[in-house]
């Protein structure tokens, strides 16, 4: 009967091109509409870091003071150099790091070659095992290179294979900024998004699809006087001027992350951070009460609006532009099926129940919808792949088209025509055979 | 007319009706709102630079190293020399940004004199040299372009105005209306600025400038690190050697000094991509809103002809009759044509209000301007024929319903 009933439904649609043409159009634009603006929604809302994003928190210490401090009371997102160092020799969590992203200039031992500009991150060893970073040659550097800033590098397979083709890199030197560090680690792809670990970065356009190039030991960062290629925040009244003031300075700069792996362990840190902040309270660095946060990994990405204000209401405008067009699938499925009471009225007369034209009715409706689907398929591609156009550019390069979104659209296409067949299917049901066989 | 009977037959329908005047007062007000955007969008990214886009090359160079400000002066003014010798680049300079499109941008307030309270005009300047005349293909209209001993080097940490500075023709104008500005001093620092010389057409820097996009200034500096990230090398190629230039400016460079950077994947670019990328974002606007707005008056259509049709088919009894006391095809046509122009006119008049306060909303959240009134009867316009085209259809299968339909008896 299936099959039938699918042939039946060919054959109507065949009959009127117009009409099914202008059902198919309006069901493949609406469905693709809330589909692009979903997928950027989906990517924006995703867990960086899926197994470990429970345990990862943010500290954060208000070392700026009531007079610094915006309308919502936060403290700021980012710590200063003291702070760092301090929550760094504390080792009051399971890991630890301070990291911030620089930029430098390498360049290439061969003078043939011309030097190019990578992004990476200063971080301390812990880092490497907290965010689950995989290598494929070598691993991350000593403890030893954290507390005495040794020259150590681990950079991506990409640059790897840049600088040194197929050949092995561990113990190779590269040339970063004009000092020379020695290659101990190459990382395989790893590139989680948002990249919520340096502030600056999870707002950044080009780190989508590029990963990290290089991370180097904190302290041989801060010995190089590597800078924070998203700058300093300082209150205004700040006046010191190089690298020494700024390490002695309330400027903030350094992202922290710490591995709590219980909720009690989150409590027992939480309580040490304020413990701190009272502390520098009694020796008068800070003269306010404590004013801190721990906040976890997806909270975080939360409180700094990752998911854009611009991304939720495109995406309600999106599904508002689909109810439309389904409400006008409702007009165009009554006015195809009430035009043909008369045989809806021979079909009842020689015996066919109620169900059996809901079925009939519901099977052609579920083809408009795959139809639809397969428009609004091609479309979403053709969006998303044109998304950087019209939509942030950072929202579009993370958002990408997968089975599941495949599937999502073309499910959601064919379940909203049945939604809309629903009424026009009960009147044809309620067609009188007896009013459709009179002679003519 | 037969406006009397539809009005009674809409009654019986009020909900359907309802729903489709609302879709048509949405579609009337955003459909204007849309169109005016786009229009928008369309004048900004036609706006004319004033300058030959079509044989123009940019290079982003950043040195690797501390050098003073000495020093830089020579690396650029060597640079530019080997850039100026290479075969078919007409001429060369260094500017700090480059024009329309232009990653950074000074904005200035001009005044005549130093204790101005407020400002004249604003304006954004750009560094030169005696070869930015030519480089850009610019017309000197009034007085001398720069000599090479009027250009200084300069630093981040530099604020001094130069003593003698080039305006465009449209600074000029709103600064001394008819009268000549060459040899008269302007203050844009807290020196006065001399202007030596007036230019034709050149927009400043910044892409979102509406209200002084071509009051341009060009100053006798020289910067090779600029906000700590290099310099712009603007370079002209003879007409149809803009690709040989493009390949051959990184490479030449290189040779001269390997310690440097270039921006990103291009060493160096064709003005016009650089130019593609900055309006990038208009011209996407203007896409997802015209997309928008075929969508939405598709649906439009779609609703018109789903309703109508259902409508005749339910009718076919009473237009049977109608025809057998007398009614002619045309008679029929005209009815449905008259009622869906009822209808329409219910949602334009509606739709207008909508656009009204839709526009309004606009101009509160976003810099947008008032909706020009014209826009209001276009779009009721295309909304009636819209209306008109998608009736067609159903209204002829009405007009050939037989007046025998009326004799069966139900």
């Amino acid at each position: 009967m299936f099959r039938y009933y699918l042939g039946l439904g060919l054959h109507s649609l065949r009959r009127n091109p117009v009409l099914t043409a202008l059902m198919i159009v309006l069901i493949g634009a609406g469905v693709a509409s809330s589909m692009i603006t979903f997928a950027a929604l989906r990517a924006l809302t995703a867990d960086p870091l899926p197994q470990k994003s429970a345990q990862l928190f943010g500290p954060q210490i208000d070392n700026w003071g009531p007079a610094n401090r915006g309308t919502n009371d936060e403290p700021p997102q980012e710590l200063s150099y003291t702070d760092a160092v301090a929550l760094l020799n504390s080792h009051k969590a399971l890991r630890q790091t301070a990291i911030y992203e620089t930029v430098l200039s390498l360049v290439p031992a061969d003078a043939r070659r011309a030097p190019f500009t990578v992004k990476g991150y200063a971080a301390t060893r812990d880092m490497f095992a907290m965010f689950e970073v995989p290598f494929t040659n070598g691993g991350s550097w000593s403890a030893e290179d954290d507390a005495k800033g040794g020259s150590s590098v681990v950079i991506s397979w990409k640059l790897s294979e840049k600088l040194f083709g197929g050949t092995r890199s561990l113990g190779r030197r590269v040339s970063l900024g004009g000092h020379d560090y020695r290659v101990v680690g190459v990382m395989a792809d790893w590139n989680p998004q948002p990249r919520f670990y340096a502030e600056g970065s999870i707002h950044s356009v080009t780190d989508v699809g590029n990963p990290p190039d290089f991370f180097v030991p904190f302290e041989t960062a801060i010995n190089f006087q590597l800078i924070d290629s998203w700058g300093e925040n300082c209150t205004n009244d700040y006046k010191g001027a190089g690298w020494n003031d700024l390490l002695h300075s309330q400027c903030d700069w350094i992202s922290f992350w710490v591995q709590l792996p219980t909720a009690a362990d989150a409590q027992r840190y939480k309580a040490f951070l304020d413990g701190y902040a009272a502390e520098q309270q009694r020796i008068g660095r800070f003269p306010w009460a404590p004013n801190n946060r721990l906040r976890s990994l997806m909270q975080w990405l939360d409180y700094l609006h990752v998911v854009t204000e611009e991304t939720r209401v495109a995406f309600l405008l999106a599904i508002g532009l689909q109810l439309v067009c389904l409400v006008n699938t409702v007009g165009l499925l009554l006015a195809k099926f009430m035009r043909r009471r008369g045989e809806i009225g021979v079909r009842r007369a020689l015996g066919a129940s109620r169900g059996a034209i809901h079925a009939q009715f519901l099977i052609e409706a579920g083809m408009v919808g795959a139809a639809g689907g397969l428009l609004g398929l091609a479309l979403t591609a053709f969006g998303v792949f044109g998304m950087g156009s019209f939509f942030e550019a950072r929202v579009a390069r993370l958002v990408h088209i997968d089975m599941s979104l495949l599937g999502l659209t073309l499910l959601t296409s064919i379940v909203a025509t049945l939604i809309a067949a629903v009424y026009p299917t009960w009147r044809a049901a309620q067609v009188q055979p007896a009013w459709q066989l009179k002679s003519n | 007319m037969q406006i009397r009977p539809i009005l009674a037959a809409l009654k019986q329908h009020r909900g359907a009706t309802a729903l489709i005047v609302l879709q048509i007062a949405l579609t009337l007000g955003i459909v204007c709102n849309a169109l005016f955007i786009i229009q928008q969008r369309l004048e900004h990214m036609a706006r004319p630079t004033g300058i030959d886009e079509a044989n123009l090359a940019v290079v982003h160079n950043q040195w690797i190293g501390n050098f003073t400000k000495a020093q830089l002066n020579a690396m650029v003014l060597s640079d530019l020399a080997v850039l100026r010798q290479l075969p078919g680049v007409v001429d060369a300079y260094a500017d700090y940004t480059y024009p329309a499109v232009g990653p950074w941008a000074q904005l200035s307030s001009v005044r005549y004199t130093r204790d101005q309270p407020k400002k004249t005009t604003y304006a954004e300047p750009y560094y030169a040299d005696e070869h930015t005349l030519s480089t850009l293909g610019l017309k000197l209209i009034a007085g001398r372009n720069f000599r090479s001993d009027d250009i200084s080097a300069t630093s981040d940490s530099d604020n001094a105005t130069p003593p003698v500075i080039i305006i465009t023709q449209d600074l000029a104008e709103r600064l001394y209306h008819d009268q000549s500005a060459v040899g008269r001093a302007i203050y844009i620092g807290d020196t006065p600025s001399t202007i030596i010389g007036v230019i034709k057409h050149l927009q400043v820097p910044a892409i979102g400038t509406h209200s002084f996009a071509y009051c341009s200034i060009l100053l006798p500096l020289r910067s090779g690190n600029f906000n700590n990230s290099g310099s712009y090398y603007l370079m002209r190629a003879k007409p149809n050697q803009l690709d040989d230039v493009v390949h051959a400016a990184p490479a030449a460079l290189l040779s001269l000094n390997r310690m440097r950077v270039f921006d990103g994947e291009a060493a160096a670019q064709p003005y016009s991509v650089l130019r593609a990328i900055g309006y990038a974002s208009d011209r996407g606007m203007a896409f997802l809103l015209s997309m928008i707005c075929g969508v939405l008056l598709a649906a439009t259509v779609g609703g018109i002809v789903g309703l109508s049709s259902f409508w005749v088919s339910q009718r076919q009894k009473q237009i049977g009759i109608r025809r057998a006391i007398g009614a002619t095809r045309g008679d029929i046509l005209r009815y449905f044509q008259t009622e869906n122009l009822l209808i329409v006119s219910f949602g334009i008049v509606l739709g207008m209000l909508l656009a009204f306060a839709l526009n309004l909303t606009l101009m509160k959240f976003y810099e947008l301007p008032r909706l020009p009134m014209y826009y209001l009867p276009i779009g009721a316009l295309l909304l009636w024929i819209l209306g008109q085209l998608a009736v067609l259809g159903p209204a002829l299968r009405a007009a050939a319903v037989p007046p025998v339909v009326a004799t069966r008896s139900v």
